[in-house]
């Protein structure tokens, strides 16, 4: 929809053009989210794609996942054999609710910044040990891991004029044994829950995403005796309720599709 | 610049515009609005080859780019092949979201074939249930051609086909206008207050602003929004802007301004002072006398009830001794259900423009199912003689009964009337949830008794609607669901006891069904129960009961109403899908222990025609290049009924379809309509449209050649019958996550002699896909302020491809005495037998009854969970 308060666009292509963070700014990639809801209060959008950042840079390190990556390249992305977990990337693109029209548009860095606990792209990096690269308005910049990166529904750590530059899946991650698990209101419907499983050679990492607030990494050495007690003592009650499913259903959801993610990998 | 299907644009996008807008503007207004935020698709468009959603596509970002609508997909000025498979498939209804499917899908290779749910998970149809979709996507030819004088019958296209798929038919808004300006309204934070004072200084001042409407310019008439031929059918509770504040969204203000921005920015700075008052949200509470009041100044010459205790509207009746009936029951069932607040969620919102013609008239076009009734209404409203104004529809995007009302016309008017100026207003997708009427939420009780053999001896009927802050289409509504849902039982005895009430909530109004569905909900969901607790089969439940000719039609009143037998197909409807279900599908079962199988079906019955009086009018001419013109004011909305009367006119003319031109729902064609709505395009219509024609043949006869030579015709609504519609389902239940698979689902519908069998098969398809949208998905919810939260088609899920199950649908073998060619109306009565339906399929499957919708994943989950896990099917009786 038209964004009719914006009285500005400004193509950033060097990192001054972030120096002058002003209330009302949005930072813009695709548009896909910025463009679909009413934002009043927005009176500048600071575009990003003309930065023209190589969407993925794969290296023996790993993948490098610009902000501006579109949805539809990462998923068209081939990696190596030797990195089974790659098969995450396209159950993860595919379990974003949008058409695969917006994933033209629709970037990882905006999934991320918008924080929904369905976004796909958050249970990717979240099961995938990925890692944020912020850019600061004072030209600096700082990592974060992505499970820490979104704190809350729609909550993340970015600071006012900060900037999600990249996200990095380490090659070590790349090369565990993946399960996922999607559950929704609807076939194709968000998410209510995307549940991750990945069995590395010391230990399995078990991702809830989409029915908590925040992702939900949990590490796990051998099958726990009770993954019901666990679980709950991790999420501690933090499950959404909302339109997309009701808090005691995610809850009961995630349970039955974390013990089947583990029974897959542990197969 | 942007390269706009091979042509140069020059002018550069605003900033923060999308390219939806920018291409409008540019002229290429086959680029459509659904729903503005990404979800729908009905703007798809190509941009450099890839297809996106222009509504959230920066249209800076485009600069330097080409993009391809759907008017430039084709070459040479051939159809694209996507585009012609679309028409021989007939893949559309209201054709509104065709732009976007036709350009979605001429992207597709082969292999996506397979995976046409994910593939069209950001294309929407509200119409056809997408069958007919699939089929054009996969080549599927389901039209046939004509030839003279056999074209009813036939599954003839659609007369505007070629032009919907190319993006070229005209829909409301699809229009140049110069000099236009916009309205937005300002609506209402607060669920009841009263508006002290508004401060229109700050948006004046606004750049492009030219005026703002407030309650100090509307004219105190009070009338309904609801639309029906004799308008004492309604209570007259609205102004055009009213000092009371009644429903969080309720109008408070406009602003009209040169463009929508400064008109949304002149919104923004209006200074409203309210007096915030105590309101009332709980149909169940709201007739206490403690209560706040809606209407508590208004009285009886409103024609609402009783406004001291929020009562719209009343129905007691009793006919037979229903307690003496209860008294010979071998066994009595009586359960209480509740329906959900629903959204019709067509994909062209509300939308009017209007201006002044060269001879002074005001010419309204409007997405209206009444045109003819909106201009009478406009007159009343504002003092105008009929003369003084136009009102006429262009195709419609959809309507579902939401259109049969006056929602935007008034505003254009007021705007029109006060600038001299051409005005539209266009609502967006959120205010069509927050601002217009949905359908009504009902509590209905029911209790049936019956005798060891499986003959009812009462039913007794308790029915609550919600009909919100405002009594359009309330008394209608309730009439109308406590009627053929119980008339269709032969039973001695019947009491109905209904209320349709004010609470400070959005209004309800006509809704697909129009109550039935709401109604019949609550009986069949019992009879599913009495059928359980006899061991009688529920197909043969129905057969014991169902009127036949000879029994008087009876419901509320002891003498029956003035419908008849015109034909009776429910035999037919009840063996096709009893021989359907038991033959199966090849739809295979999920296996594990946490799935469980059952069947399910329900019975519905409709009057063909509304009653109170149904009219339409009609002309045929004969011109002078061979071909003829049918003028008639029906619109055309999705419901096929062009298409008929193109086919009527042809037949009786013995011509081909393609000889004939419709100019249909105008006011200046002919002298009235009642309007698109009651399922009356083809009983009522299609009669006018039948009249005229054959007028027009008699007179060619003896006119020896002289042109022109007019037909005329008209039709009073007089020939009302009965049709009936059977869904049956076969369902698997998943105990561990609550999901709900339709394995089988199958109609019959009692269609009486089928005019056009592709159009009114989609008409099944789509009526049955809407309805499980409502049975599993869809809810309206609000919160503790009274505001609606549900108000985008992200958070209000209706059915997408994914979603919908294929139908079997099975014709009755009749032809209705009343009908024209036999015909009885098949558009609003396939949605009301599918819920109970499905949830008596699940009843069957997991022993638990579902009296409440919907039956989302959660609600599922968490009752099987309630009652204790692993209940195999049976075990629950």
């Amino acid at each position: 929809m038209d964004l009719n308060t914006i009285t500005e666009v400004l193509l950033a292509a060097d990192r001054a053009d972030l120096a002058d963070p002003r209330p009302g700014d949005a930072f813009l990639a695709g548009g896909t989210g910025l463009f679909g809801a009413p934002a009043d209060h927005l009176r500048r959008l600071i575009d990003l794609t003309a930065f023209d950042w190589p969407a993925l840079t794969v290296t023996e390190a790993g993948v490098e996942i610009a902000a501006t990556c579109t949805v539809a390249e990462l998923c068209a992305l081939e990696l190596p054999e030797q990195w089974p977990a790659r098969a995450l990337i396209g159950q993860c693109c595919d379990s974003l609710l949008a058409s695969f029209k917006i994933w033209n548009r629709g970037t990882v860095g905006g999934n991320l910044c918008i924080g929904y606990p369905a976004g796909p792209m958050i249970s990717l990096a979240a099961a995938l040990d990925g890692i944020a690269l912020v850019w600061t308005p004072d030209g600096g910049e700082y990592r974060i891991p992505v499970a820490d990166f979104v704190i809350g529904d729609t909550v993340t750590v970015l600071k006012p004029g900060e900037v999600l530059r990249s996200m990095s899946l380490p090659a070590a991650a790349l090369t565990g044994r993946t399960a996922f698990r999607t559950l929704a209101l609807a076939a194709l419907g968000r998410s209510s829950a995307v549940i991750i499983a990945r069995r590395a050679e010391a230990e399995t990492t078990l991702c809830l995403t989409a029915s908590t607030n925040r992702p939900y990494v949990l590490r796990l050495a051998q099958p726990p005796a009770d993954l019901t007690g666990l679980i709950d003592s991790v999420v501690r009650g933090d499950w959404v309720d909302d339109i997309y499913g009701a808090a005691d259903w995610r809850r009961q959801i995630t349970l039955v599709l974390a013990a089947q993610v583990l029974a897959e990998v542990w197969a | 610049m942007i390269e706009i299907n091979g042509v140069t644009a020059q002018p550069p996008p605003r900033p923060g515009q999308c390219l939806r807008t920018y291409l409008r503007e540019q002229g290429n207004v086959e680029v459509k609005k659904g729903c503005d935020a990404g979800d729908c698709g009905a703007c798809s468009v190509l941009v450099d080859g890839a297809p996106v959603h222009s509504c959230v596509f920066p249209a800076h970002q485009a600069v330097g780019h080409s993009v391809t609508t759907v008017s430039g997909l084709g070459s040479d000025g051939e159809l694209h092949p996507m585009a012609a498979q679309f028409v021989a498939a007939q893949g559309f209804q209201c054709g509104f979201c065709t732009a976007g499917m036709v350009v979605t899908a001429s992207t597709f290779e082969p292999a996506d074939l397979d995976e046409l749910g994910r593939k069209l998970r950001g294309n929407l149809c509200r119409c056809t249930g997408y069958r007919a979709i699939e089929d054009a996507i996969r080549g599927v030819v389901n039209t046939q051609t004509d030839a003279a004088g056999v074209s009813t019958g036939r599954s003839v296209p659609a007369p505007a086909s070629c032009r919907i798929v190319a993006g070229t038919e005209p829909f409301t808004l699809d229009l140049t206008v110069p000099g236009l300006l916009h309205a937005k309204l300002l609506r209402s934070p607060h669920a009841h207050a009263r508006v002290l004072s508004i401060d229109t200084a700050a948006a004046l001042a606004v750049p492009g602003v030219v005026t703002v409407l407030t309650h100090e310019d509307s004219p105190d008439v009070l009338f309904s929004t609801a639309r029906h031929e004799n308008r004492l059918d309604d209570i007259d509770d609205s102004r055009v802007f009213d000092t009371v504040m009644r429903f969080v969204g309720q109008r408070v203000a406009a602003v009209i301004a040169e463009s929508v921005a400064a008109a949304e920015e002149g919104c923004r700075r209006l200074t409203v002072v309210y007096e915030v008052l105590p309101a009332v949200f709980d149909p169940e509470l709201t007739r206490d006398p403690a209560a706040p009041k809606v209407h508590g100044e208004k009285g009886s010459e409103t024609r609402m009830i009783d406004g001291r205790h929020n009562i719209a509207a009343e129905l007691h009746s009793e006919i037979g001794d229903v307690a003496a009936g209860f008294a010979q029951a071998a066994i009595v069932i009586e359960n209480t259900y509740h329906t959900q607040r629903v959204q019709h969620a067509h994909l062209e919102t509300h939308a009017a423009v209007g201006w002044h013609d060269p001879d002074g008239r005001i010419v309204v076009r409007t997405s209206s199912q009444v045109p003819f009734l909106v201009r009478d209404e406009l007159c009343h409203i504002f003092g105008l003689d009929r003369s003084q104004l136009r009102v006429l529809a262009a195709r419609v995007g959809g309507g579902f009964g939401a259109k049969q009302e006056l929602l935007t016309e008034d505003v254009v008017t007021l705007g029109v009337l006060k600038t001299g100026r051409p005005v539209q207003l266009e609502f967006t997708r959120t205010e069509q949830f927050i601002g217009t009427p949905s359908r009504h939420p009902m509590r209905i009780a029911v209790r049936i008794g019956a005798t060891a053999a499986g003959e009812l001896t009462a039913i007794r009927l308790d029915v609550l609607a919600n009909t919100g802050a405002y009594g359009n289409h309330a008394i209608g509504v309730m009439f109308h669901g406590c009627n053929e849902s119980i008339t269709v039982y032969r039973c001695p005895n019947k009491k109905v006891d209904a209320a349709a009430v004010y609470t400070h909530t959005l209004p309800a109004g006509a809704f697909r069904g129009y109550g039935l569905g709401q109604v019949i909900f609550g009986i069949e969901s019992t009879m599913d129960e009495v059928a359980r607790a006899l061991a009688i089969d529920p197909f043969e439940l129905r057969r014991r009961n169902v009127v036949r000719p000879g029994d008087p039609m009876l419901s509320t009143t002891p003498e029956p109403h003035d419908v008849r037998y015109g034909s009776h197909g429910v035999d037919d409807c009840l063996d096709a899908v009893a021989a359907a279900l038991a033959r199966g599908n090849d739809a295979l079962a999920p296996t594990g222990p946490h799935w469980q199988i059952g069947t399910g079906m329900a019975l519905a019955m409709i009057d063909t025609i509304p009653p109170r009086g149904h009219f339409a009018h009609a002309s045929v001419t004969a011109d002078a290049d061979g071909s003829f013109t049918v003028r008639v004011g029906s619109a055309e909305f999705g419901n096929g009924s062009a298409t008929v009367h193109v086919q009527i006119a042809a037949t009786v003319l013995e011509v081909p379809v393609d000889r004939i031109r419709l100019l249909p729902s105008d006011t200046d064609v002919v002298e009235h309509d009642t309007g698109a709505y009651g399922s009356t395009g083809v009983s009522v219509a299609g009669r006018a449209v039948l009249h005229a024609a054959e007028d027009l043949r008699a007179k060619m006869l003896v006119s020896a050649g002289s042109l022109p030579v007019v037909g005329s015709g008209r039709d009073d609504g007089r020939g009302r019958s009965v049709a009936f519609n059977v869904q049956g389902f076969r369902v698997a239940v998943n105990s561990e996550t609550g999901e709900i698979v339709v394995l089988h689902s199958v109609q019959g519908a009692d269609a009486g002699f089928v005019m056009n069998p592709a159009q009114c098969r989609g008409q099944v398809e789509g009526g049955v896909v809407q309805a499980l949208g409502a049975a599993l998905y869809e809810e309206m919810r609000m919160d503790e302020t009274g505001r609606i939260t549900t108000d985008t088609l992200r958070t209000y899920h209706i059915p997408q491809f994914a979603d919908a199950p294929r139908t079997e649908v099975y014709f009755a073998a009749t032809a209705d005495a009343l009908g024209p060619f036999g015909a009885k109306s098949m558009s609003e009565s396939p949605f009301n037998p599918v819920a109970p339906a499905l949830t008596n399929a699940v009843r069957d499957a997991t022993g638990l009854r579902f009296t409440e919708l919907p039956m989302t994943r959660d609600r599922v989950w968490r009752a099987l969970a309630a009652r204790g896990q692993s209940v195999t099917a049976g075990e629950g009786e």
